[in-house]
């Protein structure tokens, strides 16, 4: 058995050390806003907070999180910084297939709660793990913009 | 507040309130549902749809449900692609624009008509605004919940009165997405989010050889590990089911599936272009042929050029998966499709049901591209789910995804023309080999030899060419899927013809702007030419090491130009700065979605074209996951600014998903040649700059 906290809630979860906090989330708990997209860290679809800080869930062992603060993208909304951030895409009208947005959110929140007004280079350095095969990186930019002033 | 119902099949048993048509229903309580006959995979279908059916239902969008349609070619087939349920070719708008407005327009008309029933006053004293009928001089009205039963006893009209587009307050605004909310906050409810009770998960390994066979696996290595729950063996593949994904793979890494490779074990790149170079030779069936062009162009002095695209991976980002739960005569398959029809066929030939035996629950789709044209994998999970007690979700993993794709087919084109004095083409020869999509998947649509798909934007380009021909040669490289991806025809035909007129305008000494001004025989390709041009500052200096390139394709309905502005380093890197694009896709339904198709459609393009490419040795694709070195995918550090001109217009919609795609690649091609002089034929650019 193992413990996590999981948006404000502690879970007990019958998974062994190794398990991805992916799969827990997704397979285990039902959170399936989360996404798998390559399993291998490359795409950042299963982006989450732990700690705050942007995660990839599909390498993260759940052996490593005990005592850990885990943030998904169910609870951002309820930060004033995921508040706003989720308004910005929602009037940028940024999401396409939407698939990788729950990853680029979660990056977005974890790079405002740094950097107030991010530069676009800090906007690129934050954001170049999330890949949005739709190809939405132009609005996802001006909507962290519009969501760090 | 928008919602989506979680089934397709989940309409109302009850009360059958008011279902005028297809796609609408309107329950006792005022609930307005409008059925989604395109599926969304991104490119905004479930918003335009919508406005296209409440624009002339007089309902606000804020207070319609969303379902899914479900397989009924009949009701929901596509007339643009042979009368298949299929969302593709950019034809979602295109085939809709006529049937939702006027569908939205008998359930209004038949309301009125109930109300002025109620009132006994002539229902040219009514108007319906908000979802209520009204009778402005009494100040009086009827919800249309309130008149349901009245209307659902009325004979639908059989010709109605479209609104005057003047009077439009949806249609050609930038509505914002309805399907946006659940997509920030993890509510959205895609394919791979399916739940159902006592649901397993299940992962596969299909023979990485192409056609090659399971010889065996180490069925008790995996059974022992905790969470595994059963070994399913198919004839090419064999599949884990586990209580969670975890333990799938775990399960299937342990139980190291051995392979016979079959016929394809040497196949690999060179025999594939060998065979594409060879056939290419020998002439093909004849698309378009007009002013003895051979002829012409045989005395001539000629200018040729053979241009290869290669075989591409869709990659979308959710990869393919599929829920089934078989029983008895009764198959339930919950599945993201861009073809319910076919997927039920499928499904019930693996299962061996009938067909009315399969209930196809379609779901949103983590981008398609045309990857979920195919249902090998839907197929696949019904043969698997045969072998599983209660309900199996069937999950690949990336690597499986970018293996056993259905790959855009490598293109190979002999390409030529002969110039006057002036350099202006007085004929055109081009041959496109490769292999034909619709001869596997639209058989009936296969003619003579001859694939329409492979050709579209070879025999259509927006010029006047005095003297054409156009040839189509089959060739099947052994054991390679393939299938269509974004921008199909075009998307590989855009690159040759207008890298060539590029080549053309090179060789008359000509501005590519100027020279194509000079060919243009369409206003409407015109505008959208100087539009980007004017947009990207065509002529106005670059530093060295930088330059524009132009590109211009009328498909899918649309016109598009676009202009790439790159930089290409002292180490070759090629980085895209800008793209100007210009679109005149008739009537724009909504503004905001069609700047967004432009705007992914370029990086899509932009992407291919960069790094885009699926290679074979060993009869196994060398690829399998993101990586910088592996199927390298554009990010946001690599994107360029993309700025997007809608050009207004009243005409017919045309499609806006694909052209973007299309026009974006010989414009990057074509930048790179402005800033090196290089002239690449081959895609993708890759490490082809880099100095050796």
């Amino acid at each position: 058995m193992a413990k996590l906290n999981i948006n404000g809630r502690d879970h007990e979860v019958d998974a062994p050390a190794d398990m991805p906090l992916l799969w827990v989330l997704r397979d285990l708990l039902g959170l399936t806003g989360t996404k798998f997209g390559c399993g291998a860290a490359l795409c950042g679809a299963c982006t989450v907070h732990v700690n705050g800080r942007p995660t990839r869930s599909c390498v993260r062992p759940i052996g490593s999180l005990q005592g850990m603060a885990i943030i998904t993208v169910e609870a951002i909304g309820e930060t004033p910084i995921g508040q706003r951030v989720q308004r910005a895409w929602l009037e940028t009208d940024v999401v396409q297939c939407g698939y990788c947005q729950s990853g680029q959110i979660m990056s977005a929140c974890a790079l405002l709660a740094q950097k107030r007004a991010p530069s676009d280079a800090e906007i690129d350095s934050a954001m170049s793990g999330n890949i949005c095969r739709c190809g939405t990186y132009g609005r996802i930019r001006a909507a962290i913009k519009a969501a760090s002033s | 507040m928008l919602e989506f119902s979680l089934h397709a099949s989940a309409a109302a048993a009850d009360s059958p309130g008011f279902e005028p048509n297809a796609f609408i229903r309107i329950d006792r309580g005022g609930s307005v549902t409008l059925v989604m006959h395109r599926v969304e995979m991104g490119q905004g279908t479930y918003t335009a749809m919508p406005q296209l059916l409440a624009e002339e239902l007089e309902v606000p969008l804020d207070q319609v449900r969303l379902e899914h349609a479900p397989a009924d070619a009949k009701r929901y087939g596509n007339p643009l692609v042979g009368g298949i349920q299929m969302t593709g070719g950019s034809t979602a708008i295109r085939s809709s624009w006529q049937p939702l407005r006027e569908a939205g327009a008998a359930a209004r008309t038949m309301l009125v008509q109930a109300a002025a029933r109620q009132w006994k006053v002539d229902e040219r004293e009514l108007v319906a605004r908000d979802a209520r009928v009204w009778q402005r001089s009494k100040d009086r009205s009827f919800g249309y919940g309130e008149l349901v039963d009245l209307a659902a006893a009325l004979p639908v009209p059989e010709k109605v009165q479209l609104k005057d587009p003047a009077e439009h307050r949806l249609i050609g605004k930038p509505i914002r997405r309805l399907d946006a909310p659940g997509k920030v906050n993890g509510g959205a409810i895609f394919g791979i989010d399916v739940k159902r009770l006592d649901m397993k998960i299940a992962t596969v390994a299909a023979s990485p050889v192409f056609g090659g066979t399971l010889a065996g696996v180490d069925e008790a290595a995996a059974m022992k590990l905790p969470g595994v729950r059963q070994i399913v063996k198919l004839e090419n593949a064999v599949a884990v089911v586990a209580d969670h994904m975890w333990a799938a793979k775990k399960g299937l890494a342990a139980a190291a599936p051995r392979w016979n490779d079959g016929p394809n074990a040497s196949l690999d790149m060179r025999a594939i272009v060998a065979q594409l170079e060879r056939e290419s030779a020998k002439p093909g069936a004849v698309a378009r042929s007009e002013g003895g062009a051979q002829e012409r162009l045989a005395g001539a002095k000629r200018i040729e050029a053979i241009y290869q695209a290669p075989f591409l991976a869709h990659a979308t980002l959710e990869p393919p998966n599929c829920t089934v739960e078989v029983r008895p005569g009764q198959v339930d398959v919950w599945v993201g499709t861009q073809v319910p029809d076919f997927a039920q066929a499928v499904a019930a030939r693996a299962a061996s049901v009938p067909t009315a035996g399969v209930r196809i629950h379609n779901h949103l789709i983590g981008g398609g591209f045309g990857r979920r044209l195919e249902v090998d994998f839907i197929e696949q999970a019904v043969l698997i789910g045969r072998q599983v007690r209660g309900p199996v979700k069937v999950i690949w993993s990336r690597e499986e995804d970018i293996q056993h794709d259905m790959y855009r087919p490598y293109y190979y084109d002999r390409i030529a023309a002969a110039l006057d004095a002036s350099g202006m083409p007085i004929a055109w020869t081009h041959r496109v080999a490769g292999s034909s999509i619709i001869a596997r998947m639209l058989p009936p649509l296969f003619r003579n030899g001859l694939d329409r798909d492979a050709v579209e934007g070879a025999i259509d380009a927006p010029y006047a060419l005095p003297a054409v021909h156009v040839e189509y040669v089959r060739v099947e490289p052994p054991g390679v899927p393939t299938a269509f991806w974004r921008g199909v025809g075009p998307t590989h035909n855009g690159f040759v013809v207008e890298g060539f007129i590029d080549e053309l305008a090179a060789a008359a000494g000509r501005d590519p702007l100027e020279y194509r001004r000079a060919l243009i025989k369409e206003p409407r390709a015109r505008t959208v030419l100087d539009l980007a041009a004017q947009r990207a500052g065509w002529g106005k200096r670059l530093p060295r090491g930088e330059g524009r390139g132009i590109a211009l394709m009328h498909a899918f309905g649309s016109y598009v130009a676009q202009v790439a502005h790159v930089a290409v380093g002292a180490d070759g890197e090629v980085r895209v700065r800008h793209v100007a694009c210009a679109v005149d896709c008739g009537t724009p339904v909504n503004p905001s979605s069609i700047a967004a198709q432009m705007e992914g459609g370029i990086v899509f393009g932009l992407t291919a074209a960069l790094w885009g490419q699926v290679t074979i040795a060993g009869g196994r694709v060398q690829q399998g996951n993101f990586g910088f070195h592996d199927y390298r995918l554009m990010r946001m550090n690599e994107a360029p600014r993309i700025e997007v001109d809608i050009v207004p217009s009243s005409a017919p919609p045309g499609g806006v998903g694909e052209p973007g795609t299309s026009v974006a690649i010989p414009a990057l091609v074509n930048a790179v040649h402005a800033a090196t002089g290089r002239r690449l034929r081959t895609l993708p650019i890759g490490d082809q700059l880099r100095k050796r």
